[in-house]
Formats: structure tokens, C-alpha cells, sequence
């Protein structure tokens, strides 16, 4: 069976995931709701990192159960000196830029625990097909917000 | 007939009362100087400006100047009562520094002028952006204390004239999340209750609403049901000792933060006890098996755990709001101005809604603003929605918006959710919003991180117009400042928390040359040249009465219709609440009877938002979730604040207000009852953590956040341990050392806004706090009537004295 390898390929993917909001959120520190809202929808993908640890047990794979490290907005503020960040002009761009990639992201993110929800469900595995089904809706919360947010700030950006 | 002082008795004299009783009227008044009724020229008509109640009330008028107030006995909203701050506030009308001339800046330095080169410069720099950049360069930033007309036409001159979706007031602040629950619950904004509602709730549960304070006649007449017959029971979730908390029931008071999981455990409660209206559920509403689901992980001893409350009063608060036969549910800043704010909200939604307890006496829910205008800025859509509660997702309603307005659809701008004020002043930090209009409010002092706020403010490239009364901390910041009239000099109408409209009439004429906001609006108009589509002016009236007219036509057929309004019906009956149709000629109590909702997917106002990314939906999916337009149960799960305390900063911050002071006290703070009453800011900290330290009431504390500092007087109060309150009416407009020292809660609050309603949160910030000298037995100057009540016996109490006496006269109608 290879459940196992599709379970370690989502614990990878979201690994990957969870890196990549927590950048954007520090790279955008300036823009506030994307450095508040990135941070705790990563912790979405952070818990997922945990219980695909714990579930690959049972497939025997050995996945890392500590999802990469936040630490913490207080931390962030402190070294950020966003208002000397936040007078320059490019990070804009940048911003559509981190936005679409967060996308893609979880876009293939979706994509493998859709592919495990249907393995899980064909090997008649229910605890892996109950996790498949918690965690998916917050991987498309995540795609719906980063479409949502690259909407908002596209006008504004492009046009001025 | 008695003479009160209403600084040292702010609710007033008792008239109880019981349930389904009529309120008993009582007429308060207030003159200048001695002056007695028969001294008065002339009573006109108005309402109260100074909170969001819409008390009905006479300006007395003598010699051409205002001299006092009376409450209006035939009000429906006040029964004749009048709060503290209107009794005493309209004093600031009168104020020498009043705003007569208008200002500009020339080399550094704001210098008067006359109107025209004002206006030319300010519809100069305008047209100049708008060639160069376009729309995306201006935005407009206004308040909750205008009039109706006013907004109005600001929202048709922006959105229609200017094209720009950068429109927003101060309600951002405010009621920007009540709006949003109203529109998650119920696809659209719109109080479902009335205040009438109290005089028949035999439960009645305020989340996060300290009534008492915000709105005292509202109080008073909670009192007088307290005081009579078979009184109710109250909840009140609340961390500080309020007098509702006094008065309640039960008491909640919660961890800062973490309202999501009270609520969710209240509602666990209600559903685990079978507590719930099944038929009504199933028969109104969507959602019921998610939120079920949801509230599964939420317990009471989670509630316990997170939110520090004990389960058992958790269990003990769910019983009295489960077993109620008529529950009235409020809420206000401590939800709205909280972490996850709009989920916090739409819970107490949630509440009433699976209780069936919905469109009936005493059944309602009040989800609070807290300004006299708020409904209207809302409406009319100068919070930057587009007007009549028109969804800006939906083509067929933003080209019936152009029809009314005779525009292309193309023009009105809905691409994108409007922006909201905190946005605005984002774009404009980067540099790509580069003319900032701002009407009655002080963003200087009321927004989060001031320090950031008056950098913003402060650069070269933003071009800052300020129409105010005073030259405010921001006016003093301003490219060019306009002279406004205020409440008592123009005309207009206004819309309370509870759908009542008011006409205000004018009595007096504005100070020097300032002029109405109406006015100056149009006037900007003329100057920028707006037109319709076949090349006719865009703003098509020029006076009040003009405008409400072409209101009447844009809200026709919306939920907040105004169509059978007209001013000469408002001069017969002051005080109708919307909607005011053909049929519906005496206006409309409660929204919402028998289950019927504003939801419909082809006429709500929203298709809703996601409760933790903020994303909308899109109409695709509000149609798979909600086909038939039922109210929606959003279930919602707790994350937590984004700043907790630490080592370095081992307290929770919230800022808050008093009952005798409004905003930045422009005006409150020009009324000398007021003023005495609560004259300097203050901090609040439990006995229990100032006994850890050895400080004392009155000490002369330090506040910090990582991104200020305040200086205050220690107030030991009945506030939760852990928790500390600074009020956040004071800046430095009186006291310009204040700026150095430190005195504005906003240097401390943090940038941060709840992702649904765009919110800015004043009430989770890290803090650590430090003594810079002990009181030597001066206690510190916060009121004692109130919530910041001291602990200690010998703190003298507030009172106004002789020059605060008010007659109070009851039973007359
Ligand atoms: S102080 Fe009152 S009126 Fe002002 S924003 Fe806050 S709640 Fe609204």
C-alpha cells in the first residue's frame, strides 16, 4: 500500500505550506492583516504537520511531529521596523507576488489530501479519512483568502 | 418637580415600572445661568448627539443663542429623559475657540483665509491627483455624527463623483462589526429589536456592553424596570465592575479575548440542556448542524481554562438564558473592539436565534453603535458600502444604484469590498493614497498606534483636509481646515441604534463664517464639476430637505426605506423607526416577525465572510448555503489574541470610556460639568494585583506597550485582576505637554483589526506597567459614579454641585 508515501508527501507539502505563510507574514509585517491572518491560518497547516506526524505511525512512516517554528507576533513586532518598511512603495508588488504563491501552494496542498480522502476512503481506513476530511476545508479556507486578499490589494497596487 | 445634580446621580431619579407597562415619562431639563422656561424665546426640535440613543429633546433658544435642553415628553426613545452629556454638552456650541474661518497652510504655519481660495485649493489638489493617478489617490475619511443628508451626499460625491472605494467613518471604530454580524446572521445590516423590548424582556444579557455608561437613558429605564414589578434578570459579561455588572444576575468577566469560547460554552449549555426552539430553527435558519458540531469542543471547562471564568457560572448563566421566555440580547465595544470580534458577535446572533427568540416583545437583539449617526453612515454608505444596503457583489443591485444615481454602472466602483479606514491609512503610509478628506473626527487621537497615525498624517505628500469644529490634533496636522456647523445650527435628520429617525431642526446660526457639512460638501461638488451621464450636475439638491428627498428614492425598496418619510411628517411626530413605507406609514418596530429575513440571494446586502480569513464569499456559494434567504447560524472557533502577556509585558490593556465624556471631548470636554466630572485620565488595576506591588490609589503609574508609553493616576477599582483600563477620551488638545508626557490610550494600542468587520482591536495589548511616584493620599481623578467606582472608602465622591442642578419632572406628556 502506499498510503504511506502520500501521507509523507502531505506532511511535506504542509510543512512547506506553514513556511511559506509565516514568511509572508514576516515579510509584509507593514500590511497588518496579512501579517496577523497569515500567522493563524498557518497554524492551520502547523496543527495538520502534527496529526500527519502522529497518523504516519500508524502507516509506518516517521514524519517529524514539530511543525516549523512561529515565534510569535510580540517577537516579530520587536524586530521589525515596519514604519521605516512601510514607506516604501515596492512591497506591494512583492505582496501580489507572495500572494499567488501562497495560491499555488496550497492549491497542491488541496490537491494531495484530496487524493488522500479517496485512497483512505478505497482502503477503508477511517481515522485517516476523518483527518482528510477536518483538515481539508481549512487548505481551501487558506486558497480562498489568498485569491480574496491578491483581489483586494491587485487595484490599489496597480493602479497608482 | 425636583432639582438633581446628574453628575453626582447620572441615571437620574427612579420611576419603576412593570413588564408590558408603559414607560412613565419624566422630563428632565437643563437652562444656563438661572434661566427659567418662561425665559426661553423659542423650543426647537432635535434629538441628542452626544452617544447613539436618540433621545428626543428641545434646544431652548434665547436671544439667538442656545441656553439649554429639555427632553421631549412624547419621545418614544426617552419618555422626556435626557443623558448627563447632553444636558450639560451643547455648552460647547458656545465655546470662544470655535472654528470661524477657514485655515491653510503657508510655509508651515495655518493661517485663515477666505472660503473660496479654501475651497479652490482643496478641489484643486483634487482634480490635479485625479488626473495624475486617478481615483485609487483620494479617499475620504468621516464620522458617526454627521446627518443623514450629509452622508448621503458624501457617498454619492465619492463613489459616484470621484469614483474612489476609498470611503470610511469613524463607525469603523465603532459599529463596523455590528453591521458585519447583522450581515453574516442576516444577509443584510438592520436592528432586528427595539427598545421597546425592555419594557417586556424578563431576561436581559449584555455581552461586552456597558449600557450604563454608553447609553444612560437606556440604563434608566432598565432601573426602572429593576425597581418594579417582576423585574428582570440580567447577565452582563463584562471584565470590569460596571454598574451593570452590579446590578446583574450573573457577571461574567472574562479573560480579555476570548469571547469566542464564552460563548460558544453559553451556547453549549443551551444546546447540551435542550434549550433550543427546534421548530423555529427549522423552520428560519441554516446552519444548526456545523454550529452543533462546533460547539462540541467548547464545554464549559474550556471556558473555564481559556476564558477564566468558573464552569459553574458558566452553567449558571447558560440556565438563566435558557430557561427565559423573553430574551433581549445586547452588545457592544467589549465584542466589537475585541479579538475575533465579528464571530464573538454573531454568537450572541446565534443565542437569540436557536432560542426562537426573535421578533416579538421583549425578544430582540440590539447589536449597539455607539454614535448619535452611526446607523446613518452605515445606510447611506459612507462607511464605504454602497448606499441602501446595496450589495457590492451584485451587478443587478449596483446597476439599480446607478440608475437612481443616472450613471454606467461602470462608474460606480464595486471591484473589490470597499476599503476600509484602516486600509486608507495603510495606502496613504506607502504613499499611493495622497489626499486624505476627513470630516468630525480625530483620527490623531482615536485610532490605534498613534505614534504610527501621526507619522502618517504628518508627511509632505498627503495632502490632509479637516473639517471640524475645533482645530482638533488632527486639524492641526491639515493641509486646510474647514469651519463646520455643528448639531443646533443646520438641519437635518439622524437615525438611532433602534431604526429611530429624528429630525434636528436648526436654531441658532453658526459662529463667524463656518457653514454646514452639507454645504461644504456641495460645494466641493460645484468645484470638482461632477456630473451624471447626460452631463448634468451629480449632486442634484442644495439643501437638507433636497437631499433626504433623494435618500427616500435610493432607500425605496430596500430594507432601511425611508419612502413614506418626509420632513413635514417628522414635524408632526418626531421619531419614527424605518422602514417607513405605503405600508407601513407609522414605521416598523421590529425586523424580522414570524421569521422573515432580508437574506434572499438576489437582495441581501452580503453573501458573507469567511469568520477567521475574512474572505468573502461569493455568490455561488451563499446560494448553496442559504437558497431560500433564512438567517444563517455561523458556528466560529476560538484563536487566540495575537498579543498575549508575557514576562516583559505581564498585563492585558483595554481602553474603554466614561459616562461623561465622548470621543476626544471636543465638545465634552468644553462643557465644565463635564469637564470636572472626569478631568484627566486615569489607569484601573485590581486591589489585588496593586497590593502585589505596594501601590496605592492615586499613584503616579507608567503604562507601556512595545509601541508607547501613558502617564496616569493609579484608580483601584473592581476591574479583573490581570486586566488594566485606560479611558481613551484624552489627548492633548487642552494640555499640549500631554503629547511628551504621554496621556492618549492610543499610544499603546496595537495595529490590528478583526479580519471580518476591519475593526481595530483596543482591548488585548501586552502591557507592563511601573510606578513613577506614590500619591501622598491624592487620589486620582476618575469618577466614582461609574465603572472606574474605587474600592477604597475615603476617595471623595464625583459630584457637579450647584451649577449641575437639573429639574426633573415626572408624569408629564
Ligand atoms: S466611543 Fe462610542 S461612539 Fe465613539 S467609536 Fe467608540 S463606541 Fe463609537
Amino acid at each position: 500500500m502506499k498510503l504511506g508515501l502520500a501521507i509523507e508527501e502531505l506532511h511535506r507539502s504542509e510543512t512547506h505550506l506553514a513556511r511559506t505563510l509565516l514568511a509572508v507574514s514576516d515579510r509584509h509585517a507593514a500590511d497588518h492583516e496579512i501579517f496577523h491572518v497569515a500567522r493563524d491560518i498557518a497554524g492551520w497547516s502547523r496543527r495538520h504537520v502534527t496529526e500527519l506526524a502522529r497518523i504516519g505511525r500508524d502507516f509506518d512512516v516517521e514524519l517529524d511531529p514539530e511543525p516549523p517554528e512561529d515565534r510569535g507576533v510580540l517577537e516579530r513586532i520587536r524586530q521589525t521596523a515596519s514604519d521605516l518598511l512601510g514607506r516604501r512603495p515596492e512591497p506591494g508588488l512583492l505582496l501580489l507576488a507572495d500572494l499567488r504563491h501562497v495560491h499555488r501552494e496550497a492549491a497542491g496542498v488541496s490537491m494531495d489530501w484530496e487524493l488522500l480522502a479517496q485512497a483512505a476512503q478505497g482502503a477503508r481506513k477511517r481515522e485517516l479519512f476523518e483527518l482528510a476530511r477536518r483538515s481539508h476545508p481549512d487548505t481551501l479556507r487558506q486558497m480562498r483568502w489568498a485569491n480574496a486578499q491578491l483581489k483586494e490589494s491587485a487595484t490599489q497596487v496597480l493602479t497608482s | 418637580m425636583a432639582r438633581i445634580d446628574r453628575i453626582a446621580e447620572p441615571w437620574g431619579t427612579r420611576t419603576p415600572y412593570g413588564p408590558g407597562e408603559a414607560w412613565p415619562v419624566r422630563v428632565d431639563t437643563f437652562l444656563a445661568d438661572g434661566l427659567t422656561e418662561d425665559d426661553v424665546d423659542r423650543w426647537v426640535t432635535s434629538a441628542t448627539i452626544l452617544h447613539s440613543n436618540g433621545d428626543g429633546l428641545d434646544i431652548a433658544v434665547k436671544d439667538g443663542r442656545i441656553v439649554g435642553v429639555r427632553g421631549r415628553a412624547e419621545d418614544r426613545v426617552n419618555h422626556g429623559r435626557l443623558d448627563p452629556k447632553d444636558l450639560y454638552g451643547w455648552q460647547a456650541n458656545n465655546s470662544p475657540d470655535r472654528l470661524t474661518r477657514p485655515l491653510v497652510r503657508r510655509d508651515g504655519e495655518l493661517v485663515e483665509t477666505d472660503w473660496d481660495t479654501a475651497m479652490d485649493a482643496v478641489a484643486g489638489r483634487c482634480r490635479e491627483l485625479l488626473d495624475e493617478q486617478g481615483p485609487s489617490a483620494v479617499g475620504f475619511y468621516t464620522t458617526g455624527q454627521l446627518f443623514l443628508e450629509e452622508y448621503y451626499t458624501l457617498g454619492l460625491i465619492a463613489h459616484g463623483g470621484i469614483r474612489t472605494n476609498h470611503v470610511d467613518g469613524n463607525t469603523r471604530l465603532c459599529t463596523a462589526t455590528a453591521a458585519a454580524a447583522l450581515k453574516e446572521t442576516f444577509g443584510c445590516d438592520g436592528q432586528p429589536g427595539s427598545y421597546t423590548d425592555v419594557d417586556s424582556a424578563d431576561v436581559i444579557a449584555l455581552f461586552g456592553h456597558n449600557v450604563a455608561e454608553t447609553q444612560s437613558v437606556l440604563w434608566a429605564r432598565v432601573l426602572d424596570r429593576l425597581a418594579g414589578p417582576h423585574p428582570p434578570r440580567i447577565v452582563c459579561v463584562d471584565p470590569r465592575e460596571t454598574a451593570v455588572a452590579r446590578a446583574a444576575t450573573v457577571h461574567l468577566a472574562p479573560r480579555p479575548g476570548t469571547n469566542v469560547v464564552l460563548m460558544n460554552a453559553l451556547l453549549h449549555e443551551i444546546v447540551a440542556n435542550g434549550w433550543v426552539d427546534r421548530a423555529y430553527v427549522d423552520a428560519h435558519t441554516v446552519g444548526f448542524d456545523e454550529l452543533e458540531e462546533r460547539l462540541r469542543d467548547y464545554p464549559p471547562e474550556v471556558a473555564e481554562q481559556v476564558c477564566d471564568v468558573p464552569a459553574a457560572q458558566v452553567r449558571e448563566a447558560a440556565r438563566v438564558l435558557g430557561s427565559a421566555q423573553r430574551l433581549l440580547s445586547t452588545v457592544l465595544q467589549g465584542f466589537y473592539q475585541s479579538h475575533q470580534a465579528t464571530a464573538a458577535a454573531v454568537q450572541v446572533n446565534n443565542l437569540n436565534l436557536v432560542r426562537g427568540m426573535l421578533g416579538k416583545p421583549g425578544c430582540g437583539i440590539l447589536q449597539m453603535n455607539g454614535q448619535p449617526t452611526a446607523e446613518n453612515t452605515r445606510e447611506a454608505g459612507a462607511d464605504g458600502d454602497l448606499a441602501g444596503f446595496r450589495n457590492w457583489s451584485n451587478d443587478a443591485q449596483v446597476a439599480d444604484l446607478a440608475r437612481v444615481w443616472n450613471l454606467d454602472p461602470f462608474d460606480i466602483p464595486h471591484h473589490s469590498p470597499p476599503t476600509h479606514a484602516m486600509q486608507m491609512f495603510r495606502h496613504a503610509e506607502e504613499g499611493s493614497l495622497r489626499f486624505l478628506y476627513v470630516t468630525a473626527t480625530n483620527p490623531a487621537v482615536s485610532l490605534p498606534e498613534l505614534g504610527r497615525i501621526r507619522s502618517i498624517l504628518a508627511q509632505e505628500r498627503l495632502f490632509l483636509v479637516v473639517q471640524d469644529l475645533f482645530l482638533t490634533e488632527t486639524a492641526q496636522l491639515a493641509d486646510v481646515v474647514l469651519p463646520a456647523a455643528t448639531w443646533g445650527e443646520k438641519t437635518g435628520t439622524f437615525t438611532n441604534v433602534d431604526r429611530t429617525v429624528h429630525l434636528s431642526e436648526k436654531a441658532v446660526d453658526p459662529p463667524g463664517e463656518a457653514r454646514s457639512d452639507l454645504d461644504i460638501l456641495i460645494d466641493l461638488a460645484r468645484r470638482l464639476d461632477l456630473r451624471d451621464k447626460d452631463g448634468a450636475p451629480l449632486v442634484k439638491w442644495s439643501d437638507p430637505e433636497g437631499a433626504f428627498e433623494g435618500w427616500k428614492e435610493c432607500s425605496r425598496g430596500r430594507p432601511c426605506d425611508y419612502s413614506g418619510l418626509s420632513y413635514a411628517r417628522l414635524r408632526e411626530r418626531n421619531g419614527i423607526q424605518w422602514p417607513v413605507t405605503e405600508d407601513a406609514p407609522e414605521g416598523t418596530e421590529r425586523l424580522y416577525v414570524d421569521g422573515r429575513f432580508y437574506a434572499q440571494p438576489d437582495y441581501c446586502e452580503s453573501y458573507g465572510r469567511d469568520m477567521v480569513t475574512g474572505a468573502p464569499l461569493d455568490d455561488v456559494e451563499y446560494k448553496a448555503l442559504n437558497p431560500d434567504g433564512k438567517a444563517v447560524l455561523k458556528a466560529a472557533e476560538y484563536l487566540p489574541p495575537h498579543e498575549l502577556p508575557g514576562q516583559e509585558f505581564p498585563f492585558q490593556l483595554i481602553t474603554g470610556r466614561t459616562l461623561y465624556h465622548f470621543h476626544t471631548r471636543t465638545k465634552t470636554g468644553r462643557a465644565p460639568q463635564l469637564r470636572a466630572a472626569a478631568p484627566e485620565v486615569w489607569l484601573e488595576m485590581a486591589a489585588s494585583d496593586a497590593a502585589d506591588r505596594g501601590w496605592g490609589e492615586g499613584d503616579l503609574l507608567e503604562v507601556t506597550t512595545p509601541r508607547g508609553r501613558v502617564e496616569a493616576r493609579l484608580r483601584i477599582s473592581g476591574i479583573r485582576p490581570g486586566v488594566l483600563f485606560l479611558p481613551f477620551h484624552y489627548g492633548w488638545w487642552d494640555d499640549p505637554d500631554a503629547l511628551e508626557r504621554g496621556r492618549a490610550a492610543n499610544e499603546l494600542t496595537p495595529t490590528d483589526w478583526d479580519p471580518v468587520s476591519k475593526q481595530p482591536i483596543f482591548k488585548t495589548a501586552a502591557a507592563a506597567v511601573a510606578r513613577l511616584a506614590a500619591s501622598d493620599g491624592v487620589p486620582s481623578r476618575a469618577p466614582t459614579t461609574t465603572a472606574s467606582r474605587p474600592v477604597v472608602a475615603d476617595v471623595p465622591p464625583t459630584r457637579g454641585g450647584d451649577v449641575a442642578l437639573v429639574t426633573e419632572r415626572e408624569g408629564t406628556r
